[in-house]
């Protein structure tokens, strides 16, 4: 059985579906990437993963364990961790307090998971006394996926880490990304960068109007000429 | 020129009181300032929960001086202060519970909070009517000098006296002493930094796990605190009247505002930067002048405002910060 | 707003006429027990908190902005009687006159410069030539002003010793009123409209004391504390001794079987009723066309959803603007209103918890948005302050009367007479809370 197994997702914000049995499974230390045209539900998708959406059918397991029925905080103490799209670190407080606030529901010493993340991205070493709010985009999404990785999740969700930030950072962000998949983390990521994001997939999601279109290996979908025509831009 | 007795005249009648009063107005503004960011509401009841919670500490100090305690040299207030700030705090824990959260849960409007502060200001000054009533009221003991006029002019034999009243230099004192705890909690804590988190980001803040009732309820108790703390200060420095803490209500949210709503730090700058102006503006300065240019005889008193208008200068202040930089001094959430 | 409370049309269509029906019976009950003159008196008051509650729900019933400071432009709008109505001082206008204007448009001028400075310079000159200009403006402005004031102050000071008025028509003096209030309005709104709603909360709160600390210490223009008495009546209310002194009134009233001196009192009393109800259903009746006018249907839109609003290339703040000024013109009116009544000026009685606060009280049990709930509220919670006041003592004298006597119990009894301040809140905190939409909900 899959590490992550969202199965038949079926809900939305308010009276109308968002999600139409959508499903995705993400592997033990893989990637995991969801993409589609705009308002086709894949931030909706991973937003029902993290228990940010009510369910009206479908679940929801991590770990052989049905977590459908638990709130996201509840999800992050099972090994859930997730970095939204905007908004994704606290502002006015320093790097290092922002990887603090990560690690609040940890009670052990969480020093060496910050020297993990510190080698990981040096950079924020560098400037852990500065206030997030002053870096730059990039170092930014650093901080955001730093602060997610310092509960030790299992399982890390990724709203479209690389909107808005240049190409050279977005392929850094990305080395950074197999990185952490390398260490035994699952990764579920939504990108609007389809082609670059499927290069590092070990598994793509195409999804269409809340439901799975095309499922297969990252590179499977690269090849394939109808998504290739469809969705890659030729 | 007299460079000497100038110095001394301004030292008294505006150097010294206008500190007192900042200290005062920065404690205030700061408990404005953290409900704003943590709640995101300007609390109109800021004021008369300072009244009640000076209200508290009177009645404490009346039972402690009919038990015989007192503390020397100090007033006996500063003993009844934690009593009186526990009172208070669960006063606005049971407000909390009872008014607050209601909308907190329908996430309601920001401006529906604020009517609602408005409606626990009425409330909260009936109570406080009603427990110590709306006369004006001393309640400071102990020295009332640590430089009294006649000793310092013994001392140094200037013509100018210089004064400094054991409330000054307790305020002084206290406030610095809290200021430092309050940023020490905010800074070094676990707690403290999980609210700075909360006021930072408050989604993320619940994604990592804090728990906003927790967050909302040390906040409150905090605001109590310093309500209750900058109200007996001022308190025992001038005296007590309900009514003039609802007055103090527009020079703390300008004090606030200046800082920039939900700055801690901009708080305090906010507060000593009203207390000058408001001091400094409404002082006669004649007899300044007169020590520094002996020649110039002015008519009036060389007073640009009188006393009644200190208010104006708070709110002149608070039109310009609006005008030109809204976010305050020190980058506020607001705008 | 945006609280909605599903059984709020309970009662339908009758809801309405039942409930203003009820207030009706209280004041009957009132001019029974209490006789007409007391019942009267509160009806009037009732009818001008109504007007004040009419302008402030323009601008929380129909724009959301929350005014705090109602009392300043209420006591605005009383200034309007003093310099209309009351007869011109001997020697001040000419005297003092032309300095204070000269000081005014000195005044008028440094700001307007400070304002050219802001548009033309950048960075550090303009700080500087703002600040010079502001200072430089102020010192000539307290030279001229404060010298032409002692003129003034010095005319006759146990009577006078004021500006005094035109001696004009008190009826004019209400547009004036009006104006008077709707000119600080505009320099709030201004300057904290647009801005976070909080903000224009805070700065109406400072406009408000500062508007009643004038009025309390600028003595040329008000006599701050030592009040300005005779207030001329306005048309058609004649003075009671006017009344008694007329034969046909006086056999008029022996026929009806009353005592002219009480018959003048009521009659006095009537006209103004009449007088205030011709000025309030004026009021809603322009306020209901305007609700339903486009203009309406946009202010409304606007609140319901600003965002959506200023998208649709709405110029939301100008539309605050407006609806900002316009009910405060309400208050300023209704600020003339209750000095002509009173028939004098005491600043020293401008309180914001009773002329700010209460009002709120009223806006909301009466219920935002809707002018008709304004009314009622305005009348019901006036109704219930008066009362308050005597049933305080009753009910405390009744809670504590199994006590045995002494220091408690006789501080109770004196504090009876604060409970009406925690009543009102506990009024507003449960009308917000369990009926948000009032009384007489908005449609």
């Amino acid at each position: 059985m899959s590490f992550l197994l969202a199965e038949g997702m079926t809900g939305g914000y308010g009276a109308a579906d968002i999600l139409h049995g959508c499903t995705l499974k993400v592997e033990k230390g893989q990637i995991a990437v969801i993409v589609g045209p705009n308002g086709a539900g894949k931030s909706t998708a991973m937003k029902a993963v993290f228990g940010m959406l009510k369910l009206r059918a479908g679940h929801v397991i991590l770990d052989g364990e049905d977590i459908t029925a638990l709130t996201p905080q509840a999800r992050v103490a099972k090994g859930m961790g997730f970095v939204p799209q905007v908004n994704n670190v606290f502002p006015t407080m320093s790097v290092e307090e922002n990887l603090e606030m990560g690690a609040f529901l940890r009670r052990d010493d969480f020093r060496d998971t910050m020297e993990q993340v510190y080698d990981l991205f040096p950079i924020l070493k560098q400037k852990r006394r500065q206030n997030a709010g002053e870096l730059s985009g990039g170092q930014r999404q650093q901080v955001a996926v730093g602060r997610a990785l310092m509960t030790r999740p299992k399982l890390l969700m990724l709203d479209e880490p690389t909107a808005g930030v240049s190409p050279i950072v977005m392929d850094e962000l990305f080395d950074r990304i197999i990185e952490v998949a390398r260490t035994g983390i699952s990764i579920l990521m939504v990108e609007q960068n389809a082609r670059q994001a499927l290069e590092i997939a070990d598994m793509g999601y195409v999804l269409v109007q809340g439901a799975n279109r095309y499922t297969d290996t990252g590179a499977a979908l690269m090849a394939d000429p109808e998504v290739r025509r469809t969705f890659l831009g030729g | 020129m007299d460079i000497l007795n100038a110095l001394v005249a301004l030292l008294n009648f505006v150097v010294i009181p206008a500190t007192a009063y900042g200290a005062q107005l920065a404690l205030g503004a700061l408990g404005v300032t953290l409900i704003y960011g943590i709640l995101r509401f300007s609390n109109f009841a800021h004021g008369d929960t300072m009244a009640f919670g000076t209200a508290m500490t009177i009645l404490v100090t009346w039972a402690l001086q009919a038990a015989g305690i007192t503390l020397g040299p100090l007033p006996t207030a500063l003993l009844a202060l934690p009593f009186a700030i526990a009172l208070t705090a669960g006063l606005v824990l049971a407000t909390d519970r009872v008014v607050y959260d209601y909308y907190r849960r329908v996430r309601a409007a920001p401006v529906i909070l604020v009517m609602v502060s408005v409606g626990v200001m009425f409330v909260m000054n009936g109570l406080t009517r009603f427990v110590i009533g709306v006369d004006e009221i001393n309640f400071a003991d102990g020295a009332r000098f640590v430089i009294s006029a006649r000793g310092f002019r013994e001392a140094t034999g200037l013509a100018e006296p210089l004064t400094l009243r054991s409330s000054q230099l307790i305020t002084l004192i206290t406030a610095a002493l809290v200021v430092w705890a309050l940023f020490w909690f905010l800074g070094r804590t676990r707690t403290g930094k999980s609210m700075r988190a909360f006021s930072d980001n408050e989604d993320l803040a619940l994604l990592s796990g804090i728990n906003p009732n927790r967050v909302v309820a040390v906040t409150w108790i905090i605001a109590a605190a310093l309500a209750t703390t900058a109200g007996t200060l001022y308190g025992l420095d001038k005296s007590f009247k309900a009514f003039n803490y609802f007055q103090l209500l527009l020079p703390i949210f300008a004090a606030a505002v200046v800082g920039g709503l939900g700055s801690p730090v901009g708080a305090i700058a906010g507060g000593f930067v009203i207390a000058f102006s408001e001091v400094g503006v409404t002082y006669a300065w004649k007899k300044v002048a007169g020590y520094l240019i002996p020649a110039w005889q002015p008519e009036g008193l060389l007073q640009l405002l009188s006393t009644e208008y200190k208010f104006a200068v708070s709110f002149a202040i608070l039109i310009i910060v609006l005008l030109f930089k809204p976010t305050g001094l020190f980058k506020g959430k607001a705008v | 707003m945006s609280l909605r409370q599903p059984d709020a049309a309970a009662g339908g269509r009758l809801r309405a006429p039942l409930l203003f029906a009820a207030m009706a019976a209280l004041v009957a009950i009132e001019a029974a027990t209490g006789g007409w003159n007391t019942a009267l008196g509160i009806v009037n008051m009732g009818l001008i908190s109504a007007v004040l509650a009419l302008g402030v729900n323009m601008q929380w019933g129909y724009a959301g902005l929350f005014n705090t400071g109602i009392v300043g432009f209420l006591a605005l709008g009383g200034l309007a009687p003093v310099l209309i109505a009351m007869p011109p001082t001997p020697g001040a206008f000419a005297g003092g006159g032309p300095g204070i204007a000269l000081a005014a448009l000195v005044a008028l001028a440094s700001v307007i410069a400070a304002i050219a400075v802001n548009r033309r310079l950048r960075g550090r000159p303009r700080a500087i030539a703002i600040i010079a200009i502001l200072v430089a403006g102020f010192f000539a402005y307290r030279a001229l002003f404060d010298r032409a004031v002692a003129v003034i102050q010095a005319i006759n000071p146990s009577a006078q010793g004021n500006l005094g008025g035109l001696g004009l028509p008190v009826l004019l003096a209400w547009p004036v009123g009006a104006l008077f209030a709707a000119g600080a309005a505009w320099i709030i709104g201004k300057t904290a409209l647009g801005l976070r709603s909080d903000y224009l909360a805070i700065a109406t709160l400072g406009i408000g004391e500062i508007i009643v600390a004038v009025l309390r210490n600028e003595e040329w223009l008000s006599r701050g504390v030592m009040n300005v008495n005779g207030i001329p009546r306005p048309w058609p209310v004649p003075y009671e001794v006017q009344l008694q002194a007329d034969p046909a009134f006086v056999s008029r009233m022996a026929g009806l079987g009353v005592d002219p001196v009480t018959g003048s009192t009521i009659m006095v009393k009537l006209l103004y009723t009449g007088l205030f109800l011709v000025v309030l259903l004026a009021l809603i009746w322009a306020a209901q066309m305007a609700l339903k006018s486009p203009w309406g249907r946009m202010m409304r839109a606007i609140r319901d959803n600003e965002i959506a609003a200023a998208a649709m290339g709405k110029d939301v703040t100008r539309r605050h603007l407006q609806i900002f000024v316009i009910g405060s013109a309400v208050c300023g009116l209704a600020g003339a209103m209750m000095i002509t009544l009173d028939g004098q000026m005491t600043p020293g009685s401008y309180n914001p918890l009773r002329y700010t606060f209460l009002i709120w009280v009223m806006v909301i049990v009466g219920g935002s948005g809707n002018n008709w709930g304004s009314v009622l509220g305005g009348m019901l919670i006036w109704y219930l302050w008066i009362k308050a006041e005597a049933w305080g003592p009753v009910l405390m004298s009744f809670l504590t009367a199994g006590m045995a006597e002494g220091a408690l119990k006789s501080h109770l009894l004196d504090s009876a007479a604060h409970m009406r301040l925690f009543t009102m809140g506990l009024i507003l905190l449960l009308v917000l809370r369990f009926a948000p939409r009032g009384l007489l909900p908005e449609k």
